[in-house]
C-alpha cells in the first residue's frame, strides 16, 4: 500500500480514536497491521537517527527531559510523548506529527520503549543511541524475571550503533557494557553520599551496598529538595529545578549524559541548564492538580523500588493520603510486590482512603506496618470524591497504579483542568 | 517474668527473596507480636554460622543465579535442616527454596542440580512459565490463595502430601492438580502473594507449632483478619 495511503488512513484512525476517548495505541495499530515497514521508512530519514530509552522506572520523565534538552540545542525532535511506549504507540505519535505525504519533519526521534517491546523495535530499526535507566522488578509476571529483563535490555545497546548511556549505579546496567565491542559507553551516576538514599532490589534486605568507582560522564552530587548539582564536563553545576523527588532528578543526570553523548562539544551549557530548570515531571510523576485551591499530587507507583523511592521522596507531614492500587494487565496481576514496600513513613499520619479493585490487598498490607487507615473503598470514584470531601483544607497526594491513575486523572479531569496524555 | 520469644530464621534472605516473600516474615513476626510474644529475625546468609536455637524457619525463591549462590551452601546444612525438620521445627520454603529442599531440579537444559531431599519430590525446568493468580484447597488450611510464578514444573513421590490440591491456576505441574509438599511441620509451596498475609490459618499453623514446642501450651488472642478475608474474596475472583 502506498505512503501517502497508509498515512491518510492512520490520520484518520487516530481522529476517530481521540473523539472516542480511546487508547492512544489504537491508530498506530492500525497503521502497523496495513503497513510494516511504516516506521522504519519514516525514521530512517531523520538526519541524527534514533534514540531509545528504556529501563524499568523513569523513561517517560528521562524522555521528556532529553526532548526538552535537545530542543535547548536547537534540534527539532520528534518523539512518542504519550507515554504510550510500544511500538505501535510509536507508530501512533508518529501518524500525529507526519505531513500528508508521509514526510516527518525532525531531526532526531527520541523514543521511550518498553523493554519488551524494544528487543522486536531495534531488530528494525537500530538506534544511534540507547540510554538504559535501571531494571527492577517491575512486572514479573509479565517478563518472568528481572535477569531476563536485563538481557532484553542488552540486546537494545548491542544493536545501538553509535553510543550508550549507562546507569554506573545499577549493576545490571552497568555491566551491559561487558556485551559492547563498537560503542562508546557513556554512565551517569551518584556521588556516595546520595547512594547511600537509593535502594535496588538486590540490596533492599540485608545486602552490601556497592560502591561503583567506574568513572561517570554526569554525576548527581547533591539534592536539596528544589535544586540540584551535577558534576558535568569537569565541573559543579547548580540549578534549581521543578522536577520532583530523587528519582526524578537522578534521571536528570541520565538525560545529561545521554544529550552530552548526542550533541558533544558543541553542547551550549547555558541553555541546557537554563531548559533543565523548567522541565516538569511527566504525567502521573508527582504531576500537582489543584483541587478547591490546594495541591493534588499524583505519584504513579508501579513496583516496590518506585513505591519506596515515592514514600521517601515526599513527606506525608500535613498531607492527606491516599492510595489507590488496581491489578490490571497494565498494573501487573501480582500482589507480591506490596510487600516489598516498608510504610512505615505513613504511621504517624495514617492514610485516609485505600482504593482500587486490590485496596483490601492493600489495606491488608497497611495493617502489618501498622498503619491506620481511616477507610477502605474499592471504587476509585467514589472514593476519590470522598477523599476530597473530607479533606478540603489539605493538599493531598495519592500513590496510584497505572490504571488507577488514569481512571483517577479521567475524573479529576471533571473538577480541574488535567493536561490530556496525548 | 521475662517475655516469652520466637526466633525467625530467614534463609538466604540476601538471594532467595524475590516476588515479596519478606511479607511471609513480617506477618509471622508481627503476628506473634500480636499474640503476646517477643520477636527476634535472624539471617541465614552464605558461609554465616548456623544460629543454635531457631524456632520457625522461612525461605523464599530467587534468580536463577541466586540458586547458584546458594546451591553448594545449601547442601552443607541440609542435614542439619532435616534434624531441625524432625525434631519438629515448622518451616515455610516457598518457590526456589522450595524446590532446593526436593531431590532435584533438572533444568530445560539438563544440568541437575542437587537438592537436600527433605521433600521426596522432583522438579524438572521447563520452557513454558506458569503464572498467575491461583487457588487450591487444603483439609488441614481451606482455601489456599496466591500467586503463581515458575518455570519448575515439581512431581510429589508416591505418598508424598501436597499442601492443597488445585482448583484454579497450575500448581505443581500440569498434569496432576497438586500444589506444594508437606513433611511433618514443613510447608513447601510455590505461592506467592506474599503467601502468609492472606493465608492466616497457613501463619498460625507455623506460629502455633513454634510456640507449642517451645512453651507446651500457645495463648491465643483474636487477632481482626477482616481485610484478609475481604483481600481473598476478591482475589478468588480476579483473572488468571
Amino acid at each position: 500500500m502506498s505512503k501517502p495511503y497508509v498515512t491518510i488512513l492512520g490520520k484518520a484512525v487516530r481522529a476517530a480514536a481521540r473523539l472516542r476517548g480511546s487508547g492512544s495505541a489504537l491508530p498506530g495499530l492500525v497503521v502497523e497491521r496495513i503497513d510494516p515497514n511504516f516506521i522504519k521508512d519514516t525514521l530512517a530519514s531523520l538526519p541524527h537517527g534514533v534514540v531509545v530509552i528504556s529501563g524499568t522506572n523513569g523513561k517517560t520523565t528521562t524522555t521528556k527531559m532529553v526532548v526538552e534538552l535537545l530542543e535547548s540545542q536547537g534540534l527539532k525532535v520528534f518523539t512518542n510523548r504519550s507515554g504510550s511506549n510500544f511500538t505501535r504507540g510509536v507508530a501512533a505519535a508518529l501518524l500525529g506529527e507526519i505531513d500528508m505525504k508521509g514526510n516527518l519533519d525532525a531531526d532526531i526521534a527520541v523514543l521511550e520503549l518498553d523493554e519488551a517491546h524494544a528487543v522486536h523495535f531495534v531488530r528494525t530499526i537500530p538506534p544511534r543511541y540507547s540510554l538504559i535507566l535501571n531494571v527492577m522488578r517491575d512486572q514479573l509476571d509479565r517478563f518472568g524475571e528481572i535477569d531476563a529483563t536485563a538481557d532484553m535490555l542488552r540486546a537494545i545497546t548491542v544493536s545501538t550503533t553509535e553510543a550508550v548511556v549507562l546507569n554506573r549505579e545499577d549493576e545490571r546496567i552497568a555491566s551491559l557494557k561487558n556485551s559492547l565491542i563498537d560503542q562508546k559507553v557513556h554512565y551517569f551516576g551518584l556521588s556516595h553520599d546520595l547512594l547511600a538514599t537509593f535502594p535496588s532490589d538486590d540490596n533492599m534486605r540485608g545486602g552490601a551496598k556497592r560502591s561503583n568507582t567506574t568513572p561517570a560522564n554526569v554525576i548527581l552530587t547533591k539534592f536539596t529538595g528544589d535544586s540540584a548539582t551535577f558534576w558535568m564536563n569537569d565541573k559543579e553545576v547548580t540549578t534549581p529545578l521543578k522536577l520532583t523527588g530523587i528519582y526524578n532528578v537522578f534521571n536528570a543526570a541520565a538525560a545529561l549524559a545521554l544529550v552530552l553523548a548526542i550533541v558533544g562539544d558543541k553542547v551550549n551549557h547555558k541553555a541546557l541548564i537554563a531548559a533543565l530548570a523548567e522541565v516538569t515531571p511527566a504525567f502521573g510523576r508527582g504531576e500537582t492538580l489543584m483541587i478547591d485551591g490546594k495541591p493534588l499530587e499524583l505519584v504513579l507507583v508501579k513496583n516496590p523500588s518506585g513505591f519506596r523511592l515515592g514514600l521517601k521522596s515526599f513527606s506525608p507531614a500535613g498531607y492527606a493520603t491516599m492510595i489507590a492500587i488496581n491489578d490490571n494487565y497494565a498494573d501487573g496481576r501480582d500482589m507480591s510486590w506490596l510487600w516489598d514496600v516498608e510504610f512505615d513513613s505513613l504511621r504517624p499520619d495514617g492514610v485516609a482512603k485505600v482504593a482500587g479493585i486490590r485496596a483490601y490487598d492493600m489495606a491488608l498490607r497497611l495493617q502489618y506496618d501498622e498503619v491506620p487507615i481511616a477507610h477502605v473503598e474499592k471504587d476509585l470514584v467514589k472514593a476519590l470524591r470522598r477523599f476530597i470531601d473530607e479533606n478540603k483544607d489539605q493538599p493531598k497526594r495519592i500513590y496510584c497504579t497505572y490504571t488507577a491513575m488514569l481512571a483517577l486523572r479521567r475524573e479529576l479531569g471533571k473538577m480541574t483542568k488535567v493536561e490530556p496524555i496525548g | 517474668m521475662s517475655q516469652q520469644s520466637i526466633t525467625i530464621l530467614q534463609l538466604y534472605p540476601k538471594d532467595m527473596n524475590i516476588y515479596g516473600d519478606f511479607g511471609n516474615v513480617l506477618v509471622l513476626q508481627r503476628r506473634l507480636e500480636w499474640y503476646g510474644y517477643g520477636v527476634k529475625l535472624l539471617a541465614y546468609n552464605p558461609g554465616d554460622n548456623f544460629p543454635a536455637d531457631v524456632d520457625i524457619i522461612v525461605g523464599g525463591g530467587g534468580q536463577d543465579s541466586g540458586q547458584g549462590v546458594i546451591q553448594t551452601d545449601l547442601l552443607l546444612i541440609g542435614p542439619h535442616l532435616k534434624e531441625l525438620a524432625n525434631a519438629g521445627v515448622p518451616m515455610l520454603m516457598i518457590c526456589g527454596l522450595y524446590q532446593l529442599f526436593g531431590k532435584f531440579f533438572k533444568t530445560a537444559s539438563g544440568e541437575v542440580i542437587p537438592g537436600i531431599g527433605l521433600f521426596n519430590i522432583e522438579t524438572y525446568g521447563k520452557s513454558e512459565r506458569l503464572i498467575g493468580n491461583i487457588v487450591t484447597t487444603s483439609d488441614e488450611f481451606g482455601e489456599i490463595i496466591g500467586y503463581e510464578n515458575h518455570s519448575g514444573q515439581t512431581f510429589l513421590a508416591h505418598g508424598v502430601k501436597p499442601l492443597g490440591h488445585v482448583i484454579l491456576g497450575a500448581g505443581n505441574n500440569m498434569s496432576d492438580a497438586t500444589e506444594g509438599a508437606r513433611y511433618r511441620n514443613v510447608i513447601g509451596s510455590y505461592l506467592h502473594g506474599s503467601l502468609l498475609p492472606k493465608n492466616p490459618a497457613i501463619a498460625d499453623f507455623l506460629v502455633e507449632k513454634a510456640v507449642t514446642k517451645k512453651y507446651g501450651d500457645f495463648s491465643t488472642d483474636v487477632i481482626d483478619d477482616q481485610f484478609a478475608t475481604l483481600a481473598r474474596q476478591v482475589a478468588t475472583k480476579r483473572p488468571r
